[in-house]
């Protein structure tokens, strides 16, 4: 099952990854599912500062991306945004589940675009905390909370405590830091535990520390337009809830 | 593809000509990968590189060896590189299922990194179902080996010294026709290609299995390393050799977390 990458690098052309020189890339953020791509859309993300410079097209059993870039919180998509003012800050939401064996392909076609020198990777996701293995029930942890595993490479303060043994990861979110292990990329991961599957503003707040993280200070938003964002997005998602009222 | 930790300067980490290398293959119950563990915890030995490949489900965690603090914060992915140069011993541990299709593929790779890194031999550590045991396998021994013709050269008779048992083959077409026999390692993942693929290219491989099903698999994994240890001699073999296995780190709450009081 093929996925495609189609890049718009160059304005108004669209290339195919393969035929493209590397780009530079100075820092990579990586947003992995709905909470966390909501988190970069209220706290980061805008239409004046960034602009679309890439999608991936993919389909399998959970999903299928949608072709526009006009999207609501709730579609499945994976597009790529660049910062208008320093093009090496690259950008990914990413909400459609990428299956395990299209995984290595997105790494190759996404960071083979790329040159390494010099990169920085931030990702972010979110897991259920039934899935977080501790000595006390997860019934009594308070939920949300995140936690991070970094490679060997990244040297900066993490912003909240490390995951434990015998804690794991998966999917993309571990095919994309077994990758900057591998080769030797500083990057970290920020995966926050949550009792909600839906979009939730509770877990995407969660994600508020990471706004004083080096990487992501320089890049944030007005706090007020935040609050409207957030506040919006979670009204179109709703609209699909109220079956019963 | 082997990639090593150390990049550039001496490639001494990873010359392993001559080498023993001791491999999993993901099977029932997972006791393979289990005993290796117990062997890299034990002998303490260290990260040499990682064998990235597309064929396995990703996943990452931090050090499942962690013994201290300082130690718990390097990170590990689905398939590792360790190495002992003094026991001339090197491991790779596999940590994650096979994707699908992706099987013949990561043995092709394997055996032609096994070849250009001039590894001796290579040992695999594997298990099959015990209810596809028949009657005579019911009694006595679980556990079983297996050795290519070229290790056969090459070790003799160790086996028939170690009093070992053979893994026994299976009627190609039980109760048609019982003369045509052929090996059947049933929930054993790649371990029959792996064999078949280095008799064919001349590779000197064992395959050490034990009979078991799912459950609690850690005495399986305690069975199959006092196994090996018969024939490597990795530790110093004692009356009660499980005490001298360390468990590592990452064992812990292999069967869920602690329960709610409030169940109670």
């Amino acid at each position: 099952r093929e996925i495609d990458v189609l890049w718009t690098l160059k304005s108004g052309a669209s290339t195919e990854s393969s035929a493209d020189e590397p780009f530079v890339c100075s820092k990579f953020i990586v947003a992995i599912g709905h909470n966390a791509v909501a988190f970069l859309s209220s706290f980061i993300l805008d239409s004046v500062c960034w602009e679309v410079v890439g999608v991936v097209k993919l389909w399998n059993e959970w999903c299928r991306t949608s072709n526009t870039t006009n999207v609501l919180p709730t579609d499945s998509f994976c597009l790529f945004y660049r910062l208008i003012s320093d093009p090496t800050v690259l950008l990914c939401q990413c909400s459609c589940y990428v299956a395990e064996d299209q995984q290595f392909q997105w790494l190759e076609k996404v960071f083979g675009c790329m040159r390494k020198e010099g990169l920085q990777v931030t990702i972010l996701s979110t897991c259920p905390v039934a899935d977080y293995k501790t000595q006390e029930s997860t019934l009594t942890l308070p939920s949300p909370f995140l936690k991070a595993l970094k490679t060997k490479e990244f040297k900066e303060q993490v912003c909240c405590p490390l995951l434990e043994q015998p804690n794991i990861v998966r999917d993309l979110p571990a095919a994309v830091l077994s990758y900057c292990q591998v080769w030797q990329i500083p990057a970290v991961l920020y995966q926050c535990y949550t009792d909600v599957i839906k979009l939730d503003t509770v877990t995407i707040e969660a994600f508020k520390p990471l706004l004083s993280s080096k990487i992501l200070k320089s890049l944030v938003k007005d706090v007020s337009e935040s609050t409207k964002i957030l506040k919006k997005l979670l009204t179109t998602s709703e609209t699909h809830n109220n079956i019963y009222i | 593809m082997f990639v090593p930790c150390e990049r550039g300067g001496g490639s001494a980490s990873s010359d392993f000509k001559g080498f023993t290398l001791l491999m999993p293959a993901v099977s029932v119950g997972n006791v393979g990968q289990l005993a290796i563990d117990l062997v890299i915890s034990t002998l303490d030995m260290t990260k040499v590189g990682y064998f990235y490949t597309d064929c396995l489900v990703p996943m990452v965690g931090n050090n499942p060896y962690a013994t201290a603090e300082e130690n718990s914060v390097e990170l590990s992915i689905n398939a590792e590189v360790y190495s002992l140069p003094s026991k001339k011993l090197v491991v790779l541990q596999i940590r994650s299922p096979f994707i699908k299709n992706k099987y013949r593929p990561f043995c092709q790779t394997l055996l032609s990194w096994v070849k250009s890194s001039k590894c001796a031999r290579v040992i695999l550590l594997s298990s099959s179902h015990a209810y596809q045991r028949d009657d005579e396998q019911l009694l006595g021994t679980p556990l079983r080996y297996l050795i290519t013709p070229d290790l056969e050269k090459a070790v003799g008779g160790l086996m028939q010294e170690l009093n070992w048992k053979e893994m026994e083959k299976v009627a190609a077409y039980p109760g048609i026709n019982d003369t045509e026999k052929v090996l059947h390692i049933p929930g054993g993942g790649i371990t029959k290609l792996l064999f078949t693929e280095s008799c064919s290219k001349g590779i000197q491989m064992a395959v050490l299995l034990k009979f078991c099903s799912e459950g609690d698999n850690i005495p399986d994994a305690f069975a199959l390393v006092n196994y090996l240890n018969e024939w490597l001699q990795l530790i110093k073999s004692e009356v009660n050799t499980s005490s001298q296995w360390k468990i590592p780190s990452s064992w812990r709450l292999l069967f869920g977390n602690g329960l709610p009081p409030a169940l109670f």
